[in-house]
């Protein structure tokens, strides 16, 4: 319980610095706000009125005290970009990019975990020696690019999707679905790769263990021992690797929007940073930044559920 | 353990089943609505999606004179001015049917149209159009919101269809002025976007799309499409895929590189309306000597730049004027300036500057001035000039660059906001607020002071021709291009047209053909 409550508080300053620092960021990069709704025609008493009329004039720590308690009670303030709440311009867009980061993450899970296990199995047949560079090179493509191949390959090839034409959750749930699918594809292959070789390595590791020997000396086959006992141990690093890796497809996704023209968070981020539009930016970021320190959180109290030597070290 | 793999295989079949059921459906989605759709598909009803490489601005306010290009392009469409430009660069009638201009060209004088509406479905006015000139002036604030019509002294109605503009003193040039927006009294145009152009303002969904819907009561010919969407696309790379796969049916964002494999497409390639140009801040210590000016002229092959950052597609350029208004084009200005390594080595030791170096600012988003810019850096270095590239953001350009006149040199392309001669010149003037290369020339200020003043049109395009001259003689700045702009539109769409200054992309042409 201690450590629960030890990890929480932890996770609560965290969270706090995060956007501190995030909002100071804003301040110190070039660039003003003002400049950028105003545009080249503008009287220095005009920029002075809207620089009032946004607050900017006031100390940065008493416009983030300020920031912050309207964020805590659930208002993310008014757009610069859009002149609408930041609530109205994100609706819609979280569902998004929430429903593609999930749907990733289901796949490097569900994928990942029987690879890992059947590149141990059949490691000395074709399928591991095919497998085992197969992965290597997936892992080294970067997304966006992958992205690109899977839209060249899915969209105008095989034409199994349209791409560029997203189909909204209100239109059909499942074409909405059916469209994201290649996005997610394209988060998760490296990530499948990644992991399902980070649980190999760990299986492999584990097979050295005294525990091993006993089991084989048992009279049972390999199989019977990485299935009945390897497995569970070596799981252990891949759990928490695969809770933070949640928050990895969360900052890929942003990318792989771009290319497959999904409207979710990912492009208005990158969008509200050139225009200087902070309160998007920042509850974007912000939100992104909890997804990481809570996903981070969650790992380390299912490590230590699992694993009781965690809670005593 | 069981319990485990048990879950885990239902997650696999979930997922699996997902897929699947996802399949059938869009499939017969893609196929009621197929682009290349059935004959099915006559005039009325058409829609078309249209590309566009950045979200719209803000305020859609047309007044707002700091709008992107991409909104001036697309608010072309949603509002009109008493008059407006057409394909050929002249000024036609719009919500006025005429007007006349008294012989000191300090009084212009515009009779209405009858008939005009707005989307709203109100009459145009001359209360109306005397509200919107008043505001986009600034008469009654004293700081004009479009500051090209800072030259307003007054706006009266003389009776109902007449409305007299008199002016602070002569300009020949007024009324390329008046394609400003005419809004209905008494709208805030930043929370309602009312006009009398084709289409109608309908919805946005920020960084997402634009839909705009035909005016059914328009003045005159009105749109061919019932429905256009505006879908913001900003990477060129997927808005070429969105081509392919037929999800939009045109754009006109695309560069020379990006079009190379969209042959069989229908591409159609015009000017893109800006003089681009290496930017030498004149106020940088080398730079105020006008012999390193002319030596980075003598150093740098235009065609060259055109060649390699834009596959030839581009019209050179000598000095700050758009190549479509011909009349006030100079092209003798284009030989000033041969290609000459040795003179440009000579000028730069003369100077004393033989190991010259500075730095070239280059806004990141904007491609074709980074392939400029790299192009000229390895021009340079043939003659033992060091160039070296910064790569700013936007935002970092605009306040640092251009507000802020720190920089030494950058490669942008400037643009004009009216049909007039002025738009291109003005900047230069020692005394501007936009003269961010900070030159400074007697003889132009008081050339450009005489111009303005002056009503005969053949003698004030001399004066602005001389000013051309005085840039170019002057080495202001390394005159590159005017490239080239393409529209590249799925073969079954047609009606696309250029205009050859402003920034529009008319979309009431556009149809679809069967």
């Amino acid at each position: 319980m201690h450590y629960v409550l030890k990890k929480t508080g932890v996770l609560l300053a965290t969270l706090l610095l995060v956007s501190l620092f995030a909002f100071l960021a804003f301040e110190i990069i070039p660039g003003d706000p003002t400049t950028m709704l105003l545009g080249s025609d503008y009287t220095p008493e005009r920029a002075e009125a809207l620089r009032q009329s946004l607050g900017l004039d006031r100390n940065v720590f008493l416009r983030f005290f300020d920031w912050l308690c309207a964020f805590l009670r659930g208002d993310m303030g008014t757009s610069y970009s859009y002149a609408m709440p930041v609530r109205e311009v994100l609706r819609g867009k979280i569902a998004v990019t929430a429903v593609l980061s999930l749907m990733s993450w289901v796949l490097v899970v569900s994928v990942s975990v029987p690879l890992g296990i059947a590149l141990v199995r059949y490691q000395n047949k074709a399928f591991g020696r095919i497998c085992n560079p197969l992965n290597q090179v997936i892992m080294a493509i970067p997304t966006f690019f992958l992205g690109i191949l899977l839209t060249y390959l899915f969209g105008l090839v095989l034409k199994l999707f349209t791409p560029g034409r997203f189909i909204p959750f209100r239109e059909s749930v499942s074409g909405c679905l059916r469209y994201l699918l290649f996005p997610a594809l394209a988060i998760s292959l490296p990530k499948i790769a990644k992991t399902a070789r980070l649980l190999r390595a760990s299986i492999l590791g584990e097979m050295k263990q005294d525990y091993v020997l006993t089991a084989y000396s048992h009279g049972n086959s390999r199989w019977l021992v990485i299935r009945n006992h390897v497995v569970r141990n070596a799981l252990l690093p891949v759990v928490t690797y695969l809770a933070m890796s949640l928050a990895d497809i969360v900052a890929s996704s942003i990318i792989v929007e771009q290319v497959f023209v999904v409207p979710g968070l990912g492009r208005l981020l990158v969008a509200s940073i050139s225009n200087r539009d902070y309160p998007v930016a920042l509850s974007i970021v912000v939100m992104i930044a909890s997804v990481v320190v809570v996903m981070n959180y969650l790992a380390d109290i299912l490590t230590q559920a699992i694993d009781p030597r965690v809670r005593l070290s | 353990m069981k319990k485990r793999l048990l879950a885990l295989v239902l997650a696999v079949l979930m997922t699996a089943a997902l897929c699947a059921c996802g399949g059938g459906k869009s499939q017969t989605v893609q196929a009621t609505d197929n682009p290349t759709g059935s004959a099915g598909e006559q005039a009325p009803g058409q829609e078309l999606t249209v590309g566009i490489a950045a979200d719209l601005d803000t305020s859609l306010d047309p007044h707002v004179s700091s709008s992107s290009a991409g909104t001036r392009e697309v608010l072309f469409n949603i509002f009109e001015g008493l008059v407006k430009p057409d394909t050929d660069g002249n000024l036609i009638p719009a919500i006025a049917e005429e007007y006349t201009v008294n012989e000191t060209a300090d009084t212009y004088t515009y009779t209405l149209r009858e008939g005009v509406r707005f989307h709203n479905g109100k009459t145009v006015t001359v209360g109306d159009v005397v509200y919107s000139l008043t505001r986009a002036a600034g008469l009654e604030t004293g700081e004009p919101l479009v500051s090209e019509l800072g030259g307003i002294a007054s706006v009266e109605a003389k009776d109902d269809r007449t409305v007299v503009v008199r002016l602070k003193a002569s300009d020949a040039e007024f009324n390329a002025y008046m394609h400003a927006a005419i809004i209905p009294e008494g709208i805030d145009p930043n929370a309602e976007v009312v006009g009398t152009g084709p289409f109608r303002f309908a919805s946005r969904t920020p960084q997402d799309s634009i839909v705009l819907e035909r005016f059914a009561d328009y003045w005159g010919e009105g749109a061919k499409a019932d429905r256009i969407t505006l879908k913001v696309i900003p990477d060129g790379q997927t808005m070429v895929m969105s081509l392919r796969s037929g999800a939009i049916d045109m754009t006109n964002h695309l560069s020379a590189s990006q079009i190379a494999d969209l042959s069989d497409l229908t591409i159609l390639e015009g000017g893109s309306n800006i003089i681009q140009a290496l930017y030498l801040n004149n106020d940088f210590e080398p730079f105020r000597d006008l012999r390193v000016r002319q030596a980075l002229c003598y150093a740098i092959d235009r065609q060259g730049v055109i060649d390699l950052a834009n596959d030839g597609h581009g019209i050179p350029l000598g000095s700050s004027m758009i190549p479509s208004m011909g009349k006030y084009v100079v092209p003798e200005l284009l030989d000033v300036y041969r290609p000459d390594a040795e003179k440009a080595k000579a000028l730069l030791k003369e100077a004393g500057c033989e190991n010259l170096s500075f730095s070239i600012t280059v806004p990141s988003n904007m491609p074709a001035h980074v392939d400029a810019a790299q192009v000229i850096v390895e021009q340079l270095r043939a003659v033992g000039v060091n160039a070296e590239i910064k790569l700013v953001e936007w935002a970092t350009w605009y306040d640092e660059t251009y507000k802020g006149r720190r920089f030494e040199s950058t490669v942008v392309g400037m643009d004009t906001h009216s049909l007039a001669a002025s738009g291109c010149l003005a900047r230069f003037v020692s005394d501007s607020g936009k003269n961010f290369i900070n030159f400074k020339n007697d003889e132009y200020d008081e050339t450009y002071r005489k111009a303005l003043a002056t009503v005969d049109e053949q003698e004030q395009t001399e004066l602005f021709k001389r000013c051309e001259t005085i840039l170019t003689e002057q080495a202001a700045n390394v005159y590159l291009q005017d490239a080239a702009s393409f529209a590249v539109m799925q073969k079954n769409v047609s009606g696309y047209r250029f205009y050859p200054a402003l920034y529009i992309m008319d979309l009431s042409t556009l149809e679809r053909t069967a």
